[in-house]
């Protein structure tokens, strides 16, 4: 297939799906689960293709989004509260010392920008280490920035440990899947640049990627940052959608939710990571949510084991078998494609069509 | 002779704790010259490759590219009271050289690595490709935007000719790792030489080969040193591949070089053949 041929395909996807969700949006309640789902599950496919472009295409095995994505949650919340609003927000701490807001859009990007910030000053240090150990100092960062985010003495620019609201939010569905889907395009992007090659080239063998003139200390750092900001953007877009932040939300467990949409999405396939994404999603808030209801009867039949907390159990389970039996994630190295999926669908015709051939023969 | 050296090695000596891996090694490259470094298992060839390639900082030294200092370092910290070797004083307080690897390459300086070193998850094309990654002009950002898509398709196009070249054409799409071992060498001295390397380091670019494969690398070596006009240093352990195409051999037995000349003379050399075959005086 032409490489125009691929780019008219891929718009045409890409607006039928926007095309879809805008209907879905006249049509259904707007109270309907599917909803929550897709804007949390593009929320979390962009922060999962940030972890993926570190721990699958650099090989920088790190732990600290959850981190990440509050400084971004918080810059974007501190920065577009309306005035009018801060006296009530920050009660405890005089309406805080920020007086002014910004547009969203601004907000957004400056959340990016915190978390790359900090990322460039951790990193110096803590981008020395490998494998297990960078992930340890990742997550003590992680860990050390929310405790610090719920001090006190900061309490007039992050209203300690109190709830942040009255930001602006989106109503959409699109909002979060055009923000989300220009990130993770922009993340593309940069895997199939020269810069994403020697990403790869560093993930597969650091000492031949040295001796290739690449840069290990900056080439690391760059998409450890790049990384860091796509988590702060993403930070940011869950704020906006859960309308109140808390530090305590984003705690280490939050990672590791991140992490396991990675790791069965597909260690180093960005697809990958966006479909599994909105599968956890869709199992943790939506279809397991029947395990929880004690009283369910089929047909007169009490289903034993069934109460709350019970659906955690299961999804534990369905964890296990994905890991034990699709050891590569979903989609392993590969990408969702429309070539992928002519060619398979062309095997599978061809296929008939030598069977047939050969009937005919004989 | 007043050929100019492109690889001079002054006085280096590495020292891991007490154990001296490379001793006082003097020696020099010059331009369009094969030159191999021999010598019996643990000599200490490959310390020595590695502390040319910026891998190790030497202990106590310097090593010139086309007569611009590039390494330079003499005994730090507890290495001043541990060193056993010489010229400690020569270097003292003087400006500390350790680049690291990368730097080496961009200087001209390319190596191969004695087990292969492959980017595995890569396609043969794809290896060369990242070779080309240290001569780019982009940023990060022209490189995500597709600024520099004049500089993205020359660096294909240069992979490509280099593919052609090394006999690597057939075979463009497959895995690195799914290689035969002999193209596997094949595509590791590509990819050194995609980075327009002017020196190129070998280590053991024979190692595992059969006589035959020897024998065609031995062709091959000779071919790319005229076809890009390199200077080629190599370690090897196959007697013939470095009778026959060395300009010139140096001897190292327990980090010391011991004989340094023109295959002729190395093979008649009583020292060598001592320290290849061991010693009668215990006997």
């Amino acid at each position: 297939m032409s490489k125009k041929a691929k780019m008219i395909w891929n718009a045409g996807l890409i607006a039928a799906l926007l095309a879809t969700l805008f209907v879905l949006e006249q049509v259904l309640p707007s109270g309907s689960m599917l909803f929550t789902v897709l804007k949390k599950g593009a929320i979390y496919a962009l922060v999962a293709v940030s972890m993926n472009l570190l721990n699958g295409f650099t090989g920088l095995f790190s732990l600290g989004q959850a981190g990440f994505m509050l400084l971004g949650a918080y810059a974007y919340a501190i920065l577009t509260i309306p005035v009018e609003s801060r006296g009530s927000v920050y009660q405890y701490f005089d309406g805080g010392i920020i007086q002014f807001t910004v547009p969203v859009p601004v907000a957004l990007i400056a959340g990016g920008i915190l978390a790359a910030v900090f990322a460039f000053l951790i990193g110096l240090p803590v981008l020395r280490l490998k494998s297990d150990y960078l992930a340890i100092a990742t997550l003590g960062f992680a860990e050390i920035i929310r405790a610090v985010f719920q001090w006190d003495k900061l309490g007039p620019i992050t209203n300690g440990s109190n709830l942040l609201r009255n930001f602006p939010s989106f109503k959409s569905v699109l909002y979060p899947f055009v923000v989300s889907g220009i990130c993770i395009a922009l993340i593309v992007l940069l895997i199939n640049s020269t810069y994403g090659r020697a990403f790869k080239a560093i993930r597969d063998d650091e000492i031949a990627a040295e001796a290739m003139g690449i840069n290990l200390a900056h080439h690391k750092r760059l998409a450890f940052v790049i990384s860091s900001f796509f988590a702060g953007v993403s930070g940011a877009l869950l704020a906006m959608y859960q309308t109140t932040i808390q530090a305590s939300m984003f705690k280490s467990a939050m990672t590791y939710e991140i992490l396991l949409i990675v790791v069965i999405g597909g260690i180093g396939s960005v697809t990958g990571s966006c479909i599994s994404s909105f599968l956890f999603i869709a199992c943790s808030e939506w279809w397991l949510r029947f395990l929880d209801n004690e009283n369910l009867y089929i047909g007169g039949f009490h289903v034993p084991l069934l109460r709350p907390g019970f659906r955690k159990v299961v999804f534990a389970l369905v964890i296990m078998v994905m890991v034990l039996f699709y050891r590569q994630g979903i989609m392993g190295t590969r990408e969702f494609s429309v070539e992928g999926i002519r060619n398979f669908f062309q095997k599978r015709f061809g296929k008939q069509k030598a069977v047939e051939g050969g009937g005919s023969h004989e | 002779m007043s050929k100019e050296h492109v690889l001079k090695v002054e006085n280096v000596t590495m020292q891991f704790g007490g154990v001296i891996a490379v001793d006082n090694m003097n020696l020099e490259v010059n331009k369009g010259e094969i030159v191999s470094l021999i010598g019996p298992n643990g000599a200490g060839k490959t310390t020595a490759f590695n502390v040319i390639t910026g891998v190790y900082a030497p202990t106590n030294g310097a090593v010139y590219y086309k007569d611009k200092k590039i390494i330079q370092n003499c005994p730090q910290g507890k290495m001043k009271k541990l060193y056993r070797g010489e010229n400690a004083d020569e270097y003292t307080g003087q400006h500390v050289l350790a680049p690291t690897p990368d730097r080496i390459t961009q200087l001209g300086i390319a190596r191969t690595f004695q087990n292969i070193r492959l980017f595995k998850s890569q396609t043969v094309f794809e290896n060369i490709l990242i070779a080309k990654h240290m001569l780019r002009t982009s940023n990060v950002f022209t490189a995500t935007f597709r600024l520099n898509a004049k500089e993205e398709n020359q660096m294909r196009e240069e992979s490509e000719k280099l593919l052609k070249i090394m006999d690597l054409e057939d075979v463009r799409d497959e895995l690195s790792t799914s290689l035969p071992y002999g193209k596997q060498r094949h595509l590791e001295i590509a990819r050194a030489l995609a980075t327009k390397p002017e020196l190129l380091l070998l280590d053991e670019p024979a190692a595992g080969m059969n006589p035959q494969e020897t024998l065609e690398l031995t062709q091959f070596i000779g071919r790319i040193r005229d076809e890009f006009g390199l200077t080629i240093f190599m370690i090897e352990h196959h007697m013939d591949l470095v009778m026959e195409i060395s300009d010139r051999i140096y001897v190292l037995d327990f980090g010391k070089p011991i004989a340094e000349g023109v295959p002729e003379e190395i093979r008649n050399n009583p020292k060598v053949i001592e320290a290849y075959l061991g010693g009668a005086q215990d006997e």
